[in-house]
């Protein structure tokens, strides 16, 4: 069973703010009755100050997508409407102290609802940038589609890519079977054989220095910087699918600093990102980088924030 | 008298902590730990924690790491069978002589099918060759299996050591840990081992319950597949009340290890010592240097195995020929015969398996029932002369008829 926690059990069994809203000028639709999980967001905009006045939801899901609705309606009442633009769904499972990971899908699902409803606000369209599928990693809560699109975009041949760049795949490794057949799949489709013997046996968990060139490798320093860049400019596609960003704060020769923003930083995902930029960057760079980071540049070492995603 | 149980390799007594621990989940707690109700959540937190023991016994990394499976049999079924299905291209498997029938009888069955099977051979005292073991080791082995302790002669493998061989040529390596586990401190994170399978009744948690430990990063295949259970990896509603006995039984084994070697093996010696020093023409067979705490098993030259048993039996003491399996065939066992020990020999070794529950008045008693037993049996021996083995026992003695 799943283990709920208080949080999540009170705003089902006591949920904020249900109904349909009358005079609402923004509403948000998202979901289905085919997947089992539909939510409708309706809004009170003060047209003069953009303030949230009033918000109010409508949900068919399990438990936590009703939770996760109620969540999401008080955080964003009283918001300015470009503040909550930047809720994340992350945001909404901390809000509720956690989500199990295999429902971390019902808080994406109130993020979208909400920036569904903004648009419609606003007058816009709003784009569904994600179809669901079946979820593949239980640890990260990554789909089926997610990672097929990205073997496909990325031309990746690996578990250990997709890993880097989905996190799927990152933590028990159950999953590794799921990846593998996504990968035989679409290698397949490109003419090319996914080979189970050159896989390793095991996957290392850390990652291994790379001797082979010495620092730098020849490059001059802002070349290097360069390439640096260029690697986490290619991984930011995928970081603010999550809602988060990353930013180059400093390179202090093997060791770079980096500034999660967003829905990656302090979450417990943060390290997984970490380690799978670091694992990029080795592998452009051809030298062992660590990846750090940014807070512990300035700060004094801060007390690890808790990982709401137990 | 009580009888004494010192077959304890072939299985333990359950703890009565671990009965104690165990009864909830039969008549209160009998949910499926799956369900939303309270009746399973319980039941899923009871595992939860069940997990968490054997991780820490195990020295796991990740709770994540531990299957629960039905037996030993099972995990190191599912071992073998997994990675053949992960490697479809390697076609070999390197395992030994001595291993458990769980494995022998399962690589037997594989090399019908085409699989090429390396058996490591031992030595007289049942030890292994690293360097037979290193030529074998090719990128066309699908994976290693090899026993962490046998169950016969207690003698320890080196599989630490060779999981890293393995690992340095990128070959999954498994061990059949069922009789280290509780005996031997084992720390799984520090090694190189990919899948380790453990059996709840050999270390007093119930029959019918065993683990494969699984690293994190190993490539796997299921042998069940069915519900979401075990991460998918084992399917099947677990056996709850078992799993939670494990549980208890891994944290009782925890505390006990140092009992085991101190205090269980002063025992174990203690009757080495005793029945050598009275009775002649016996010796301790496999590496008395390198074994588990509480096994010693001492062939008896010029008789047979199961006599001893019976006479022992009826003087309330349970003790085993060889292994479980192999009593009831009259062969030797496999075990005695790869250490080459002499048929003279390998017939009549008789193996005593202490736990701690065991206590020096019991060993006290084997000692002075073992000898009267071995004499009346010798007396009966056309091997045994007046005081002594004939000379030449083989030729003195060689009936025509078969
Ligand atoms: C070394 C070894 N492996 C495997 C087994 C089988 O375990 P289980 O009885 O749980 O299937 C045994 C027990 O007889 C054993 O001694
Ligand atoms: S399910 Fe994907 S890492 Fe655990």
């Amino acid at each position: 069973m799943w283990d709920y926690s208080d949080k999540v059990k009170e705003h089902f069994f006591q949920p904020r703010n249900v109904g349909a809203l009358e005079g609402a000028n923004g509403i948000g639709d998202v979901g289905s009755i085919s997947c089992g999980d539909a939510l409708r967001l309706s809004l009170i905009v003060n047209p003069d100050t953009d303030v949230i006045e009033d918000a109010r939801f409508q949900t068919f899901g399990c438990g936590s997508a009703i939770a996760s609705s109620s969540a999401l309606t008080e955080i964003i009442k009283g918001m300015k409407v470009e503040e909550a633009l930047k809720v994340t769904n992350d945001d909404i499972a901390d809000f509720l102290d956690g989500l199990p990971p295999e429902k971390m899908h019902c808080s994406v699902m109130g993020r979208e609802a909400l920036q569904a409803a903004i648009a419609n606000f606003k007058g816009e369209e709003w784009a569904d940038d994600h179809e669901e599928g079946a979820l593949v990693c239980k640890c990260f809560a990554v789909d089926e589609k997610l990672i097929e699109g990205l073997v496909r975009a990325h031309n990746l041949h690996t578990v250990q890519e997709v890993t880097n760049y989905t996190k799927a795949g990152g933590g028990c490794c159950s999953c590794h079977e799921g990846i593998e057949e996504i990968l035989m799949r679409v290698m397949q489709e490109r003419g090319e054989i996914f080979d189970a013997d050159s896989a390793p046996a095991v996957a290392e968990p850390e990652p291994l220095p790379i001797a082979a060139k010495a620092s730098g490798g020849g490059m001059t320093s802002v070349q290097r910087i360069r390439r640096i860049e260029a690697v986490i400019e290619s991984i930011r596609p995928n970081l603010r699918m999550d809602g988060g960003d990353a930013e180059l704060v400093e390179v202090d020769g093997n060791t770079i600093y980096i500034k999660m923003i967003g829905a990656c930083s302090g979450c417990g995902m943060a390290s997984m990102t970490i380690g799978g930029i670091q694992q990029r960057l080795m592998e452009e760079l051809g030298e062992f980088i660590k990846v750090v980071p940014a807070e512990k540049l300035a700060q004094p070492p801060q007390q690890a924030k808790k990982v709401a995603h137990g | 008298m009580a009888d004494i149980y010192l077959d304890n390799n072939a299985t333990t007594q359950c703890d009565p902590k671990v009965v104690e621990a165990m009864l909830p989940f039969f008549l209160e707690q009998f949910g499926n730990p799956s369900s939303i109700h309270s009746f399973g959540a319980g039941v899923g937190r009871a595992l939860g924690k069940a997990r968490k023991q054997i991780q820490a016994l195990l020295g796991a990394a990740h709770d994540s790491e531990i299957i629960l499976t039905s037996c030993g049999t099972e995990s190191d079924n599912t071992a073998i069978l997994s990675a053949l299905k992960c490697f479809p291209n390697r076609k070999e498997i390197i395992t030994t002589t001595v291993e458990h029938p769980a494995v022998l009888a399962l690589c037997a069955q594989l090399e019908k099918e085409g699989y090429t099977i390396h058996r490591l051979k031992v030595d007289k005292k049942g030890r292994l060759d690293l360097d037979e073991y290193q030529r074998l080791l090719t990128p066309n082995v699908a994976i290693v299996s090899v026993m962490w302790a046998n169950n016969e002669t207690g003698t320890l493998f080196p599989v630490e050591e060779m999981a890293e061989l393995a690992h340095a040529v990128g070959v999954q390596f498994h061990t059949d840990a069922v009789q280290a586990v509780g005996k031997v401190a084992i720390d799984l994170k520090k090694t190189k081992i990919d899948m380790l399978s453990v059996s709840g009744h050999k270390l007093h948690a119930p029959k019918g319950i065993g683990v494969l430990y699984l690293k994190r990063g190993a490539r796997f295949r299921p042998l069940f597949r069915g519900g979401h259970q075990e991460r998918g990896r084992r399917a099947g509603t677990e056996n709850a009340a078992s799993v939670v006995g494990l549980g208890k039984a891994c944290e009782l084994a925890m505390e006990h290890i140092e009992f085991e070697n101190s205090q269980v093996k002063a025992l174990r010696d203690r009757l080495e010592q005793g029945i050598l020093a009275q009775v002649p023409n016996c010796f301790v067979t496999g590496d008395p240097d390198n074994r588990l705490p509480n096994t010693a098993n001492i062939a008896f030259e010029y008789i047979e195995g199961e006599g001893i048993l019976m006479l022992l039996n009826k003087a309330g003491i349970a003790a085993s020929s060889g292994s479980a399996c192999t009593s009831g065939s009259l062969e030797p066992s496999h075990v005695m015969r790869a250490m080459d020990i002499p048929y003279t020999a390998a017939h009549g070794t008789i193996r005593f398996s202490l736990s701690r529950y065991n206590t020096q008045v019991e060993i006290d008693r084997v000692i002075a029932a073992v000898p009267p037993i071995v004499a009346e049996l010798r007396r009966l021996s056309p091997y045994w002369g007046e005081d002594g083995p004939v000379t030449e026992p083989e030729k003195a003695f060689a009936p025509v008829y078969a």
